[in-house]
């Protein structure tokens, strides 16, 4: 494992940015800890780490958002000599030509793209507006880089791929030098995601820089030249790219090894649920699902693919209780459902596993202990005469604490206190420690770190094994490959007939993502056999 | 440049210590209108302690104003913790007062054990049924709460007039527009004799505590908490928002119009459109300093029925105007409010200065 600090260019001539011994405390907090990182011209340089390892802190202080409390950056100017860069002066890092892309675009959705790359760019008052000059930029721009938009269109009809083109146009059309782009493939499709790395690759070429904030370790892979691993807010590696593999950054990342999940044959059982031919309209494809047929068996996962924003929602919507088709039915165990409630879902068997966990999973203000009991407070279990048994509350609360390690300072501490991670195990002890037959999992790993994204996966597949049903709404490419028996793919609200994970080509399920490829959704899901949930 | 920095757990010095010291601080920052008004500070003060707890009549007063102070703030008290905001207790209050009267001016009649359960019960009711109308609108079509509640007040306050002109007016009143007087069996009776303080303020206090009791140890507490808190969550985990809303505006709704019971059965004895000095909106600031605690309620009540009843005695005896009574209420909320926001978060000052 080639994890020690080796940084190949020690003082070359093309070193553009330079952080030296950063250190930014809040608190008792060290978010960043004597953190030392280069980049060079024409250089893609990976930031990897968990959620909390002190990334964006980082990225904070090169953009003056913060100022460090130790420590200096410095930036290569354009005439060659260099000059610290003064701290906590947004404007000084976008002078000194340091572009950010934003993982939520920072785009005004009702003004065309030219609009929004020229904003702020040209003086308010005038009379007349000559953009010949920005334009004729922007088409040298766009030809040597490859990032193609129809600039002319207002950005609410583009699609997330081309906001995000617009996004990096707009840091070029300013002259960046050194862009920094957070999570840049979240929303993206993988055939997206590849051809923004295809970009900035072509982009790095021609002299420009790149930070890339990442927890994607593929994908960090497949498209940088130098990886830099925080953890607890201190640099814990860096290495070239054609060095690295990918256990090794993950156990780097995490600071243990990491098991791996693993998906063993099992033959599903009886369908628990049964959508057919649903349809919710809410007037937009987002929002709406039409016609969707598919089944969810015991001893199943059945995975959900899509790009974010193609009914996922309405669908979740749907199987947690909280909206009723307009058409179609819906059966679980046989049983037609006429009575959507999420009260009644809950108490039926139904684990559900909210999309926004800090939204709709927990309230910050109450105890872990009322957390944890908040589906079940009116269940006799907790309660006498409408009198609330705190002790019932509490030791159930211990329980869950010890049995899926919440790391919390006890029942009576403030959820909002806890970290992503221990939210996500919070809502994992409060649904699945009741045995339920369904579980609906909604992007249940998303935002978590390596170490929690198994523990997530660990727990879906015990509940698997002990014959749940699972449907498993993703944007994980690699979660839904890794755990799922089956999956559908989700677009525009229509879904798919299940396909056996073993038999998916990847990009053909790329192509069905971005809706390219024809969504077969008369029939329900084909029913599968026993030689389809073959481990991979 | 200041900045503010969330503090991650304030400690219980900041959460009691904070309404206390914004208390101690308006008061003292009275000073400074009195100043203005060429007042001897140091009498000023003096006179407003005598004037409300110099002796057993003028406490007597302070505990008679505080009465229906604790219930309009239990009322906005419970809403605020639903994120419903009630502004229009003082309506809710009125038409409380009005279901009293109907009541209890002689159309039944029976023992006290009857009549006052009677009163209080209609008050409330009454009071309820004004809130509900308005928490439908919102959970429904979502019609903003602080606009319906609050223009309901005028709306109250209009046909109480009218009533009060109309089917409601006194024969025996000589032109003035008030009710009949509450029978002798429905009067909430003096807790001391020839005082003016009488069974409301137990009222009052038994539901203070009746309320923190709900509100913590009940099922139906634990979801108006958690509604209060993340209206999503608790809707995900199951929790009817729609029901627990209109749980908690039958309980607010209800708690303001008993303060209108306990003030026309208890202080007054007859309905007036001048029933209340605007208890209503004062019970939003009892409630806010009491950082909608109910028992917060009942220690914040007495603060501001102190400061009324004091600033008045004072004002009386040495000649300024008593609408400094409200200055120091208005005062020590501001002061409550910047407290809870310094409660939330640090302050910084960075000597840098910031380009751009």
């Amino acid at each position: 494992m080639s994890s020690a600090a080796h940084s190949s260019h020690e003082t070359s001539p093309d070193l553009l940015l330079e952080l030296a011994g950063i250190t930014k405390k809040f608190g008792p907090l060290i978010a960043n800890d004597a953190i030392d990182l280069k980049v060079h011209k024409g250089e893609i340089v990976a930031l990897l780490g968990e959620n909390g390892a002190g990334k964006t802190t980082l990225m904070n202080i090169l953009f003056g958002h913060y100022v460090a409390d130790e420590g200096q950056v410095t930036v290569a100017n354009r005439d060659g000599g260099i000059s610290a860069l003064e701290p906590g002066a947004p404007q000084a890092a976008l002078d000194a030509g340091i572009g950010m892309v934003h993982q939520h675009f920072t785009l005004a959705e009702n003004l065309s793209g030219l609009d929004n790359i020229v904003l702020g760019t040209e003086p308010i008052f005038r009379l007349k507006r000559d953009r010949t000059k920005a334009r004729a930029k922007l088409d040298q721009l766009m030809s040597g880089s490859g990032l193609n938009v129809d600039l002319d269109q207002p950005v609410h009809k583009l699609t997330v791929g081309e906001k995000q083109r617009v996004e990096i146009l707009k840091a070029l059309y300013r002259d960046a030098r050194l862009l920094v782009l957070d999570e840049p493939t979240a929303v993206l499709t993988p055939q997206e995601a590849d051809s923004l790395f295809a970009t900035l690759r072509q982009l790095a070429a021609t002299g420009l820089s790149v930070i890339i904030i990442a927890h994607k370790l593929a994908e960090v892979l497949a498209v940088s030249h130098r990886i830099a691993v925080l953890r607890g807010g201190k640099k814990v590696g860096e290495m070239q790219t054609s060095d690295a593999d990918h256990r090794s950054i993950a156990e780097m990342m995490v600071g243990r090894e990491v098991p791996a999940s693993r998906r063993t044959e099992r033959a599903p059982g009886a369908p628990v649920l049964h959508l057919s031919g649903v349809t919710i309209d809410r007037g937009d494809d987002r929002r709406s699902l039409h016609g969707v047929s598919l089944t969810a068996h015991e001893g199943e996962i059945l995975g959900i693919a899509g790009v974010s924003g193609n009914g996922q929602a309405a669908l979740a919507q749907l199987i947690a209780g909280l909206s009723k088709p307009d058409h179609g039915s819906v059966e679980i165990f046989g049983d037609v459902i006429t009575r959507f409630d999420a009260h009644t879902f809950a108490q039926n068997g139904i684990a559900r596993i909210p999309e926004d966990r800090h939204h709709d999973g927990m309230v910050g203000s109450m105890t872990v202990a009322e957390n944890i009991a908040i589906e079940d407070v009116r269940s006799k279990e907790y309660q006498k005469f409408g009198f609330l048994d705190f002790a019932a509350i509490r030791k159930r609360a211990e329980h869950a604490i010890k049995d899926y390690d919440v790391r919390c300072p006890g029942p009576d501490a403030q959820a909002r206190l806890l970290s992503g991670g221990n939210i996500q195990k919070l809502i994992l002890a409060r649904v699945l420690e009741k045995s339920p037959k369904l579980i609906l999992a909604n992007q249940p790993s998303r935002g978590l770190d390596v170490g929690a994204q198994s523990e997530v996966h660990r727990r879906l597949l015990e509940a698997r094994e002990n014959g749940a049903a699972v449907i498993l709404i993703s944007e994980d490419l690699d979660e839904l490959l890794t755990i799922s028996d089956q999956i559908c793919v989700i677009h525009a609200g229509h879904v798919s007939s299940a396909i056996a994970t073993a038999a998916i080509d990847r990009s053909e399920l790329g192509l069905m993502m971005a809706g390219q490829s024809k969504i077969d959704a008369q029939h329900a899901a084909t029913i599968p056999t026993a030689d389809q949930g073959e481990t991979r | 440049m200041i900045r503010f920095e969330p503090r991650s757990n304030p400690g219980p010095i900041f959460v009691y210590g904070v309404p206390v010291f914004a208390a101690i601080i308006a008061i003292l920052l009275a000073a400074i209108p009195l100043a203005l008004a060429g007042a001897p500070i140091l009498k000023a003060y003096g006179l407003m302690i005598t004037g409300a707890f110099g002796s057993i009549f003028s406490t007597s007063e302070m505990l008679t104003r505080a009465t229906p102070l604790i219930l309009t703030g239990l009322a906005a008290a419970i809403a605020f913790r639903a994120k419903l905001w009630n502004i229009g207790a003082e309506g809710q209050l009125y038409m409380g007062a009005m279901a009293a009267v109907v009541v209890g001016s002689g159309v039944i009649d029976g023992p006290s054990w009857v009549m006052i359960p009677a009163v209080m019960i209609a008050g409330a009711i009454a009071g309820a049924l004004m809130l509900i109308g308005p928490t439908l609108l919102k959970t429904r079509l979502g019609v903003d709460e602080v606009v319906t509640t609050l223009l309901l007040n005028f709306i109250v306050l209009l046909f109480v007039q009218m009533m009060l002109e109309g089917p409601l007016k006194d024969p025996m009143s000589m032109g003035w527009p008030q009710s009949e007087p509450i029978i002798d069996s429905a009067i909430l009776p003096p807790l001391l004799e020839r005082m003016r303080v009488h069974l409301g303020l137990i009222i009052a206090l038994v539901s203070a505590a009746a309320l923190a009791v709900f509100v913590k140890r009940t099922v139906w507490g634990f979801e108006i908490r958690a509604v209060g808190e993340n209206a999503a969550a608790a809707k995900f985990s199951g929790i009817s928002v729609t029901k627990t809303m209109i749980l908690v505006a039958a309980l607010s709704g209800g708690l303001a119009g008993l303060a209108g019971v306990s003030e026309v059965a208890g202080t007054r004895g007859y309905l007036a459109t001048d029933l209340s000095p605007g208890y209503g909106y004062a019970g939003i600031v009892v409630a806010m300093l009491a950082r909608l605690s109910p028992v917060g309620v009942i220690i914040s009540a007495l603060f501001v029925a102190s400061v009324f009843v004091g600033a008045d005695s004072m004002s009386r005896a040495i000649g300024v105007s008593s609408y400094l009574a409200d200055l120091i209420v208005a005062m020590s909320l501001l002061c409550v409010l910047i407290g809870g926001f310094l409660t939330r978060f640090k302050v910084r000052f960075d000597r840098k200065k910031t380009a751009g």
